[in-house]
């Protein structure tokens, strides 16, 4: 078959004189970690509060948490993409859209990126939490009400607790996704794992090596958050309650 | 805040958007649930059995193919299906693919990892007693599976599947990195050619929107009317 | 002859042994109730009458089959005994008289109306015909229970193995059950029952094997454990279950 292999090929000077190409491969990851860890802070903060939000008796309150999950839930991550980099700018009072069309790359790419995939991923978040709140037993709520908690004391130190362990795993795989999402951003211009191994591509031709060293990293990083994940789950178990999981689940 | 723009450019774009863009994304959606399902049918089985080499390689692909972006997978079957392909036909060249089938073939193989997870979840779903009671009737082990649990596991996994399949219809829009013109794509196409990005994708938005939220809506009906009382 | 033969029978998993050298027997006809605090294996014991559960040590025969040989046809000699679970087990995807059908038409090769006619006599026999045609999910805990009783007898088995048939259930519904199995004991069935129901035991049983940490620690009759029981361990069971 005609294809050269060359796994010599990462300790190639790369074109922009940065280094060897493997230092590509390395930047790469380091901005899909960066993206990542702070859509994840925003997705966290966001979601919790709005599936917790989504929880209480207040009627139209839920509906708007409701409405909040199905707009970040229908639209295709890549089209959410667009519209935080070309059309928010356009939107904005003038002062604002301004400052965002005048960000150099890569934070011009960057800072949508990490606001898309962060509300993207809140939606998805804010589902975990109201499924969690509601996996446990309507006899804990009036527990705490019998106990004379008010209604953000018996979250914050009855029902938050328990659900938070109880959707560790599905949290889990969020993180993940967070993680695999970063890559769509590529489309905007954020030079991320997968971006790179395309350049890498493009300029050597060794199109196997560079996407088989792309696929390593993300299956190590993928490793490592499935082992830390477990080991935050042992932390902070508490004998007889069981976490979610079991019933079939659809998503990515 | 929403004068100087052209929403006409929507109408005049609508017929080439619909009938290029969405027949594609329509089209390749349903390709490859329709592949998807049946790799993935045969994933849950390997993934199932108790011969090691059988569900030890079923394992590691679905594992290798949820551990992976989506566009990287892209990409990867975008140069390698004509390897591939030469290597089964024994060409030395590799096969010309193009964009369409590479993107046809990456869905598939791709979904097939989450509904064969989906599927093997749904049959597991089904408690073990139901298997000891289809047993102690005399039941055989493929009489139990068909009369007793895929019935059961079925019921549990279709209307995952089908939002499964829904997720699949929002991600055929990534084929945009192939520069391939899916409904989006189009819609790229007309935006850059009139300069009217704003316009067209807040279109393309409401219309995937319209439509995955009808899907859902619908899904979640039919699983009210399909589960089972236990 | 004995129905069902235990020969030094043990089991484990992995490195735990949940039976040890259990022999017993019961004859046919005979009603032998099966005692013991939890964990001591009782629901083992009877899952390996019909080969639900494995076991690695000792022999078992019903009706002089061995259960543990290779040559033996499982799923017939598993059609021959019926059995009746703690969680009733009944298939919620089909109709009651469905449940009722299956065995004797997929197992045995009965005709469809042969198989309804059976069926109905016996949910009739449970006091269900009415509930012929309802889903289980729309029956309560007791009617679930003797329609499964009524779907291991549409197999007209030698034997009826039962796992406490009533601990699920709420109380007020746990003597339509044991009245079913009761007249079924008047009847010469044969049956082996893990049960916590001392009242059904001093009714019908013939013997009661009082088993604890996988051992059987007293295989008497009825009277005589009652009575006189000889084990200190069967005396303190006794005496926390007799007291309610």
């Amino acid at each position: 078959m005609n294809y050269n292999w060359n796994w010599g090929i990462f300790w190639q000077p790369a074109p922009d004189g940065s280094g060897v190409y493997f230092g590509w491969l390395v930047s790469g990851i380091e901005w899909t970690l960066l993206t990542a860890l702070l859509a994840w802070v925003i997705a966290l903060a966001l979601g919790a509060a709005i599936g917790t939000l989504r929880t209480t008796p207040a009627k139209w309150v839920v509906r708007l948490g409701d409405a909040y999950v199905e707009i970040f839930r229908n639209v295709p991550l890549l089209v959410q993409m667009f519209l935080w980099y070309f059309v928010l700018p356009e939107l904005l009072p003038k002062g604002l859209g301004d400052a965002m069309k005048q960000m150099t790359p890569p934070w011009a790419s960057f800072w949508p990126a990490v606001l898309c995939l962060g509300f993207y991923t809140s939606a998805r978040v804010a589902e975990q939490v109201r499924a969690g709140i509601q996996a446990l037993p309507r006899g804990q709520r009036m527990a705490g009400t019998a106990l004379g908690l008010t209604q953000p004391q018996a979250y914050r130190y009855v029902l938050l607790p328990q659900a938070f362990r109880i959707i560790l795993p599905p949290l889990t795989s969020e993180f993940m996704n967070i993680i695999k999402n970063s890559s769509v951003a590529l489309t905007i211009g954020l030079v991320e794992l997968t971006a790179r191994a395309r350049a890498m591509q493009e300029f050597t031709f060794q199109v196997f090596e560079a996407f088989t060293a792309a696929t390593i990293i993300y299956i190590l990083v993928t490793l490592i958050v499935v082992f830390a994940m477990r080991w935050v789950e042992k932390k902070v178990a508490v004998p007889g309650l069981i976490s979610a999981g079991g019933a079939p689940m659809a998503g990515h | 805040m929403f004068s100087g723009f052209d929403f006409d450019v929507i109408a005049r774009s609508a017929p080439y958007l619909f009938k290029e863009g969405m027949t594609f994304t329509l089209t390749l959606t349903a390709m490859a649930m329709t592949g998807g399902i049946f790799f993935g049918t045969l994933l849950a089985m390997m993934r199932l059995s108790s011969f090691k080499w059988l569900n030890v390689p079923a394992a590691a692909y679905v594992n290798l193919m949820r551990s992976v972006p989506l566009v990287l997978v892209i990409f990867w079957f975008y140069f390698l299906v004509p390897y591939i392909g030469a290597w089964i036909i024994g060409a030395k060249e590799p096969v010309r693919v193009g964009a369409f089938m590479s993107s046809v073939i990456t869905f598939m193989m791709f979904e097939a990892a989450y509904y064969a997870e989906i599927m093997r979840a749904g049959i597991q779903s089904v408690p073990r007693g139901q298997v000891w009671a289809g047993y102690a009737l005399g039941l055989n082990y493929w009489q139990t599976m068909a009369q007793i649990v895929l019935p059961q596991a079925f019921r549990n996994m279709l209307p995952v599947l089908l939002t499964q399949t829904i997720i699949l219809f929002q991600d055929t829009s990534l084929v945009y990195v192939l520069s391939i013109t899916d409904f989006l794509g189009a819609a790229a196409k007309i935006a850059q050619r009139d300069g009217r990005l704003i316009e067209m994708y807040l279109f393309v938005a409401v219309v995937y929107f319209i439509i995955s939220f009808s899907l859902s809506y619908g899904v979640k009906h039919l699983q009210q009317r399909i589960a089972i009382i236990r | 002859m004995p129905m069902i033969e235990f020969k030094n029978v043990s089991k484990w998993y992995a490195n735990f042994q949940v039976l040890t050298n259990c022999t017993t027997r019961v004859e046919k006809g005979e009603v032998i109730v099966v005692c013991g605090p939890s964990g001591s294996g009782k629901s083992t014991l009877i899952k390996c009458v019909n080969g639900l559960e494995p076991f690695q040590q000792g022999e078992i025969f019903v009706n002089s089959q061995s259960v543990g040989a290779k040559e033996t046809d499982l799923n017939r000699l598993r059609s021959m005994i019926g059995m009746v679970f703690q969680s009733f087990e009944l298939f919620p995807h089909m109709k009651v008289a469905d449940n009722v059908n299956l065995g004797q038409v997929k197992v045995l090769g009965r005709s469809v109306e042969e198989a309804m006619a059976k069926s109905m006599s016996l949910l009739k026999r449970v006091g269900l015909e009415a509930h012929a045609h309802k889903f289980p999910g729309q029956l309560s805990g007791g009617q679930q229970q003797r329609v499964a009783i009524a779907r291991a007898l549409a197999m007209d088995p030698i034997a009826m193995l039962f796992d406490e048939p009533t601990s699920a259930l709420d109380p007020e519904m746990i003597n339509e059950v044991l009245d079913v199995m009761v007249e079924l004991a008047h009847e010469g069935m044969t049956m082996m029952v893990v049960t916590h129901e001392m009242g059904f035991a001093r009714k019908v049983a013939n013997r009661v094997i009082f088993m604890d940490r996988g051992e059987i620690v007293e295989d008497a009759k009825k009277e005589d454990f009652f009575g006189k029981p000889r084990s200190e361990r069967a005396v303190q069971f006794l005496s926390k279950i007799l007291h309610h």
